[in-house]
């Protein structure tokens, strides 16, 4: 091994953790999904800086050829990524649903009761923003003449 | 909110059923006085919302498609929050018969999930052929596990009772073969009663069922995994919120 590969072995491990713990600072990956490639970076780290551990290492499991170990491992960590970001895409898609679910019924009842607002409180000038709830069913009947020709389907909340 | 004791609610889930929707609605209306009808648009991209508000529906409108099973779940959290006690599943494409839903009220007296099966002596509905079999198949699986005899797993054809409902309005499934399969496997676990009662079917307004020994199998075995991990959940997944 030439001091060249060595160096480059090195570095690549390096900018592996140094780009997941730049990633971490800026808040745009979570600790829970950095957590694998921060042990890849590691793992790349200790078996670039001291090669004879990983051929250690293979030695004492019986697989003869060194190199074998660091692609099982890589494919390893690899694997236990992508089951993760699947199951994390299965919550994701189920919070969705959920969340879809819940605005169909909320859009539902804004739907309903802004039409119960144009149908029964067209015209009443007296509601203001403080005025709720009892103002509302008191202030129903009378006062029929102005506001007529307010638009109708507008919320009223804020005059 | 009028406070009028309100009972019985019609979920149709819709799909693109703009031609059929406002017919099944008013159908509806006029076989089960008194009954409120909510369609579930689930995410169509042509006018079915339009058409059933027309018809007289109150209509949620959900922002994409979910599937049968996200636009029956919206149904049974629609029926929870505003205090219903049967909430009754009809296809929007007119294939299933509102004249039939009193029966499968009356059903409800002694169970919690009543199913309209297609196969158990009324109506004119055949089906023939590996998918058949694959059916067959399916309701001696789940005969068995909710110690009642059922011959139509796959009817959309349901009512639910306030357990059913109070069960379903947190834990309906959304996946494929979810809203008819897995729901019975999940009622099962829960406890809930099921029982099926007869009732006529209508023949589709589009597609037919296929007979393709291919498709059988394949339905057959998403079915069966369906099944198996609907099973094998944890007993928690299922737990009705509410009650001990």
């Amino acid at each position: 091994m030439t001091l060249t590969s060595y160096l480059l072995g090195i570095i690549g491990a390096l900018l592996v953790i140094a780009v997941v713990v730049e990633l971490l600072r800026r808040g745009s990956l979570r600790e829970r999904h950095a957590v694998w490639w921060l042990i890849a970076g590691l793992l790349a780290l200790i078996a670039a800086i001291f090669p004879g551990a990983v051929v250690w290492v293979a030695g004492l499991i019986g697989i003869e050829v060194p190199i074998n170990l660091v692609f099982f491992v890589s494919i390893a960590i690899l694997f236990l990524v992508c089951l993760q970001l699947s199951a994390e895409v299965t919550r994701l898609e189920s919070k969705t649903r959920t969340l879809a679910e819940r605005v169909a019924l909320i859009e539902l009842e804004v739907r309903k009761s802004r039409s119960h607002d144009t149908a029964d409180d067209e015209g009443s000038p007296t509601r203001g923003p403080a005025q709720t709830g009892s103002a509302r069913t008191a202030g129903r009947a009378p006062a029929r003449s102005s506001g007529r020709d307010r638009p109708t389907g507008t919320g009223e909340e804020g005059s | 909110m009028d406070s009028t004791p309100r009972r019985l609610l019609v979920v149709i889930p819709a799909f693109n059923e703009q031609a059929s929707v406002a017919d099944v609605v008013a159908e509806v209306f006029s076989k089960l006085p008194g009954a409120s009808v909510l369609v579930v648009d689930d995410g169509s991209s042509d006018g079915t919302a339009d058409e059933a508000r027309r018809a007289g529906a109150t209509v949620a409108v959900l922002p994409f498609n979910l599937g049968v099973g996200g636009a029956m779940r919206t149904g049974f959290r629609y029926a929870l929050e505003n205090g219903f006690e049967v909430a009754v599943q009809i296809d929007a494409d007119g294939q299933h018969d509102p004249a039939g839903v009193p029966a499968l009220v009356a059903g409800l007296d002694t169970a919690d999930l009543v199913l309209g099966a297609r196969f158990a002596g009324e109506g004119d509905y055949v089906s023939r052929g590996p998918r058949r079999w694959a059916m067959v198949v399916l309701a001696w699986f789940l005969s068995r596990m909710l110690r009642t005899k059922l011959t139509d797993t796959t009817s959309g054809f349901k009512a639910s009772g306030p357990r059913a409902i109070r069960l379903f309005a947190s834990h309906y499934p959304a996946e494929y073969l979810g809203d008819t399969i897995e729901a019975l496997v999940i009622a099962a676990r829960s406890g809930l009663v099921v029982r099926q009662v007869p009732s006529a079917m209508r023949p589709r307004a589009g597609g037919t069922p296929s007979h393709n020994v291919f498709k059988s199998a394949a339905y057959l075995s998403r079915a069966g995994l369906a099944l198996l991990f609907a099973s094998i959940r944890p007993a928690s997944t299922y737990r009705i919120e509410g009650t001990a």
